[in-house]
């Protein structure tokens, strides 16, 4: 149907694009991780297994790791407890109110990333929003300071942040479900809460695995609210690689780092896409 | 046969006479909005009747099914069953079933886990739901598809199971919403013959919702013909074909000649074509079944009516054959002849009917 030269022309340069600014940088990766750095801060080519044995040996690395995970599995949970909801009331009950409460799920994300979580930096610091308020009301006498740079202010945010990306494929999920087939376990007999468990959310788990793996990729990655909010007991494993390709200048290392970080994501997108298929019908 | 159906005859029909009544539909209306779909309708439906909703598509009948089912509530009028009052019951304390236009058959179970949802939703014991599920696959030969997923089976098959899932719970009356709309001709045929039989058998009151008034006639105790949101008349396939109470019943339900006339000295005139008639005076009009026509032959009935046209269309349908006649002053007949005739386009034909068999009709008034 297409003349061959048309072909070329339409998919050489986004093959050439991918191959350059991602398989290069990917493979360029892959050879840091096997280098090393001299005591002159000179990156030495020669081959060698030394910067994995660092990541098993110190635990200061999979103890970070550990709590990212911990960290994005809790944003996880709540951005499901919050998507999940807000998704299935606009599906089933928003009638005609639904456009408008689409939109004002989906405006956020037109939102810069730094403005949200600087917002919440005003709303949890010594002198911010929520401190002011509880010293107003005379629950306490002078700021509480644990609100901001911990594990909690880091969830709190990026919680806020990927809501939206949890609340979009479960909403997509609740709306592909024919409404007749509710119409016929209510008809089967079976009450609201029944429906729900046994018709509503099982035909929904593919959009509830796609979003909990977005929250979940997208908060283990994330190196700016830890950075922001996080403080020292709240650092995540990308602020760890951050430091190691800047200050530290320990780019093996981090390339390392970077490259099993690249693995475990690699790996879990495809397990989850692996579930969503087992639980996708059409 | 020339007697007027009177209205209170018409209202007899709505009840059935020999079993008692099962449910009970009063005065039901529903508007969306300033739309209305449905008004006064008044309907009873008899224990193990096969009651078809016939009407076109926008006439309300699928909105009066989901009103019994529950999944529409009435704007105003009640539905009782027995001495329940149903439509202030949720659709899961109903006693009712329905068979979706599409099925609705859950994509995410078994056809078995479909069949036996109603009685685990109701906590049945797991020996006795298996025991039901497997006697419904049985009655509607799916037994060997029991651990299939819908999307692997015909749309017929997926018929039989909706029909199962509905009848396994022992409803007292199980709603079909255009349940062979989506079948082609032949799997159609064989099911509605199936279906038939299987309502015999089950004895459960079937209300089956169609468009389709050869499927309707075929497989109907009654049928109740609903036109703009109001029933048009309610009676047996028999009577219904036979003595429709209006022009609309009698064009809808089979084909039809609509005689226009005048009653006028104990004659009826419609255009060239008169016979004598008890009829009150004043203008009438007629339906005159296409078989009810014949071609003329020597010796005259004394109630005959005589007409001379000339051929100007045939369809042949094996059997029979639909020819129009176009005789004096205008008037198109369209008769049914016997296939073999073999009569030839623009041939001189003398048809004759009896006075007997245009049955008088009430005009149908326009509704929006």
């Amino acid at each position: 149907m297409f003349s061959r030269a048309y072909k070329t022309i339409v998919t050489v340069p986004p093959l050439l694009w991918v191959a350059v600014f991602l398989l290069v940088p990917y493979l360029l990766m892959f050879c840091y991780s096997f280098w090393s750095v001299s005591p002159a801060q000179v990156i030495v080519r020669s081959w060698n297994f030394e910067n994995y044995r660092e990541l098993l040996q110190k635990p200061v690395y999979w103890q970070t790791l550990l709590r990212s995970m911990w960290i994005a599995a809790r944003v996880t949970l709540f951005s499901l407890l919050l998507g999940y909801p807000l998704a299935y009331f606009l599906s089933f009950y928003a009638s005609k109110r639904k456009d408008l409460l689409y939109q004002l799920v989906i405006i956020p994300l037109w939102v810069s990333y730094l403005v949200r979580a600087y917002a919440w930096k005003t709303i949890l610091g010594s002198e911010g929003v929520l401190n002011t308020l509880l010293q107003y009301v005379h629950l306490t006498s002078h700021p509480l300071d644990f609100f901001l740079y911990s594990p909690f202010a880091v969830v709190l945010t990026l919680t806020h942040i990927y809501t939206p990306f949890t609340f979009l494929p479960i909403y997509a999920a609740l709306e592909h479900i024919p409404r007749n087939l509710v119409e016929a376990s209510q008809d089967l007999g079976a009450t609201p809460p029944q429906t729900f468990w046994k018709v509503i959310f099982p035909l929904s788990i593919s959009g509830v695995l796609a979003g909990a793996t977005f929250a979940f990729v997208l908060s283990l990655g994330d190196f700016l609210a830890p950075l922001l909010l996080g403080g020292p007991s709240g650092i995540m494993i990308s602020n760890i690689v951050v430091s190691l390709f800047g200050a530290a200048y320990n780019w093996p290392l981090g390339a390392a780092i970077s490259l099993c970080m690249l693995l475990l994501v690699v790996s879990l997108l495809f397990l989850s896409e692996r579930l969503e298929k087992k639980w996708s019908f059409s | 046969m020339t007697s007027t159906v009177t209205s209170s005859s018409a209202v007899a029909a709505n009840r059935s006479t020999a079993k008692p009544t099962l449910l009970s539909i009063r005065n039901v209306a529903k508007t969306f909005g300033r739309n209305v779909v449905l008004r006064n309708i008044s309907l009873e439906i008899a224990e193990g009747e096969f009651l078809t909703i016939l009407g076109e598509s926008g006439s309300g009948k699928t909105t009066l099914l989901r009103i019994i089912a529950g999944f529409e509530s009435a704007t105003s009028g009640e539905l009782w069953m027995g001495a329940e009052r149903l439509d202030q019951q949720p659709p899961y304390r109903r006693r009712v079933n329905t068979v979706f236009q599409h099925y609705a058959l859950f994509p995410h179970l078994t056809v078995e886990q479909n069949v036996g949802y109603g009685l685990r939703v109701a906590k049945r014991p797991e020996a006795e739901v298996a025991q039901r599920v497997a006697e419904a696959l049985d009655k509607v030969k799916m037994t060997a598809f029991a651990k299939s997923k819908p999307s692997k089976i015909s749309g017929g098959q997926q018929q039989r199971v909706a029909l199962a899932r509905a009848l396994v719970n022992r409803p007292r009356l199980l709603l079909l919403d255009e349940p062979l709309s989506a079948l082609d001709a032949n799997l159609r045929r064989q099911m509605q013959v199936e279906l038939k039989s299987l309502q015999r058998e089950v004895g459960i009151a079937f209300v089956f919702v169609t468009h389709d008034q050869e499927e309707a006639m075929v497989m109907s105790d009654r049928i109740a013909l609903l036109r703009s949101g109001e029933l048009e008349q309610v009676a047996t396939p028999r009577e219904i074909y036979s003595q429709p109470d209006t022009a609309y019943v009698a064009q809808f339900i089979g084909h039809t000649n609509l005689l226009k006339g005048n009653i006028r000295n104990s004659v009826a005139q419609c255009g060239s074509l008169s016979w004598s008639s008890s009829l009150s005076e004043g203008p009438a009009l007629f339906s005159l079944r296409p078989e009810h026509i014949r071609l003329a032959n020597a010796g005259a009935s004394p109630r005959s009516v005589r007409v001379r046209g000339r051929i100007v269309h045939q369809a042949f349908h094996g059997a029979t054959e639909l020819i129009r006649v176009a005789c004096a002053d205008g008037l198109v007949l369209v008769v049914r002849t016997a296939g073999e005739n073999a009569l030839k386009n623009e041939s001189e034909v003398e048809l004759e009917f009896s006075a007997d068999d245009a049955i008088p009709v009430r005009e149908s008034p326009e509704r929006i």
